[in-house]
């Protein structure tokens, strides 16, 4: 068997008394889309933050592709986030640069191409999003699921060998977000490469994960594949699953 | 990247704590900034847009402020002390208070409230946006791509906006003097040029190169270490124009004592 890409063992993070990760043991296999599921405050974007080095713990360590990661200092992980790209929860897209000049950054930045192959690569990652022709539109001018598709695009503009999404439906419409599980889950086919989705979205959950973990009081509840989950008698993954609340869950 | 809050390895009082990590976070991004401004490769293109926006942008505050300045300067002079028959010094007494005192300071606290509170409401609504973070997960530095550009552009104009300054109040101080009263202009300005010393203009533009480092280097650090949405960049950008008007009037003392030992 393959070694997994991520292998994270003891994961704690504190902020001031609250202990928001609580020893976490995890592997994360190559080639397959993880959903992290949990309440909001649970810390699953502290999570996701760890895995590319955007926020340390106070112990523990994250070790991707054999490289322990938990162990370098910002300037030597520039390397592997060339190879970790990260969709944030507004698509943080530079807002002073257009479609183009956002999607071209990482290709500017770590290749030598020439302009006209930039834009080359640029017009077949928004082709790869299901958007063309909008290159020259500012950030400002695009509706909140645009702005999810170009960051997509962005984030793939080096190839990734994983990507992290940080809640990418939160603000869409049902429709919309429908549309970005999809994206989600054929690009990551296409691409052959590792995903790890935040979310609480339990439709795009369903559409994008092989595997859920489910994460409460700084610890994963529940950690396996969909049909496990569905048989488990975790009374409160039940209730995450089903939209229920505590209340409910306990009388049930 | 700087944090606000340290990891408090060291029990101090929260005030104490605040007050160190502020400290050490200013120090730490002056130093990388500079480091970063001289370091290849030079983003020239975002140096040219950050003097346009800071320098050219500001050219008109930092005339209307010297302008009054040497007028009043001028003014205040000759009416409060006429019985020493200084008006035939004026053009001593505004080029000396303007080149080597007024003309850096008021530049810094007027230029530098509007381009220091810029730059903390820019880099703080990107760090409140993930921008900042953005920049780090594509393996760039938030440093390099954004504080460096905005130091240089900053140590090249604000000097250069001073020396404007210096020469519009200087100007200002003529108006009154042949005006009001009634010296001619090549009077004025013999007096000025037979009063100012090099050491005058080194003295002043060299404390303008401080002030220079420091308005940018808050501006920035406040704007890295924004938290908290709209509010939290709002109230970062009114601690910019505090910190930084403080900063140069507090160095203000030290640099003048130094530029006299120096000169």
């Amino acid at each position: 068997m393959a070694e997994p890409v991520f292998v994270v063992r003891g994961l704690t993070r504190q902020f001031g008394e609250r202990k928001v990760l609580d020893g976490l043991d995890f592997d994360i296999e190559r080639g397959e889309t993880l959903v992290i599921l949990g309440r909001s405050g649970s810390g699953k974007s502290v999570t996701l933050r760890q895995l590319n080095g955007l926020d340390r713990p106070d112990a523990g360590r994250v070790v991707f592709d054999g490289i322990e990661i938990t162990a370098l200092d910002e300037r030597r992980l520039f390397p592997i986030r060339r190879r970790i790209a990260m969709l944030f929860q507004g698509g943080a897209l530079f807002d002073s640069m257009t479609v183009l000049g956002n999607i071209a950054f990482p290709l500017r930045e770590h290749t030598g191409m020439s302009e006209s192959e930039i834009a080359e690569q640029v017009a077949a990652k928004l082709a790869l999003v299901g958007l063309e022709g909008i290159e020259n539109r500012v950030p400002s001018a695009l509706s909140g699921g645009m702005k999810k598709r170009v960051a997509l695009a962005r984030s793939l503009a080096l190839d990734p060998e994983v990507v992290l999404f940080d809640e990418p439906t939160t603000g869409l419409d049902p429709m919309t977000s429908a549309s970005i599980g999809r994206l989600i889950r054929r690009t990551q086919r296409e691409l052959s490469a590792t995903f790890v989705v935040v979310t609480h979205d339990i439709p795009l959950a369903r559409a994008v994960g092989d595997r859920l973990a489910f994460l409460d009081g700084g610890r994963f509840r529940f950690l396996g594949g969909w049909q496990e989950a569905e048989r488990s008698e975790d009374h409160l993954l039940q209730a995450f699953l089903s939209g229920r609340d505590e209340e409910e869950a306990d009388v049930a | 990247m700087p944090r606000r809050q340290g990891g408090g390895q060291v029990n101090l009082p929260a005030p104490l704590a605040a007050a160190a990590t502020t400290a050490g976070g200013l120090a730490l991004l002056g130093w990388h900034g500079l480091r970063a401004m001289v370091t290849r490769p030079f983003e020239l293109r975002q140096w040219v847009a950050e003097a346009e926006q800071i320098g050219v942008r500001s050219l008109w505050v930092a005339g209307i402020t010297t302008v009054f300045t040497g007028m009043v300067l001028a003014l205040q002079t000759a009416y409060s002390l006429p019985a020493l028959g200084v008006k035939y010094y004026i053009g001593t007494v505004v080029s000396k208070s303007l080149v080597r005192e007024l003309g850096p300071v008021l530049t810094a606290l007027i230029v530098g409230g509007r381009i220091g509170a810029g730059m903390t409401a820019e880099l703080g609504t990107m760090k409140v946006t993930e921008q900042i973070d953005a920049l780090r997960s594509m393996a760039a530095d938030p440093v390099k791509k954004l504080v460096a550009p905005k130091l240089a552009a900053t140590l090249v104009m604000l000097p250069a906006l001073t020396v404007l300054g210096d020469l519009l109040g200087i100007l200002g101080g003529m108006v009154i003097a042949t005006a009001q009263l009634k010296l001619t202009p090549g009077f004025y300005i013999n007096d000025v040029l037979g009063a100012l010393t090099l050491e005058d203009v080194f003295s002043g533009i060299g404390k303008s190169f401080f002030f220079a480092y420091f308005v940018t280097v808050i501006g920035c650090y406040n704007g890295l270490t924004a938290h908290g949405g709209a509010d939290g960049v709002g109230r970062a950008t009114t601690d910019t124009v505090v910190m930084a008007s403080i900063m140069v009037l507090v160095s203000d003392f030290f640099l003048t004592k130094l530029f006299y030992l120096l000169f």
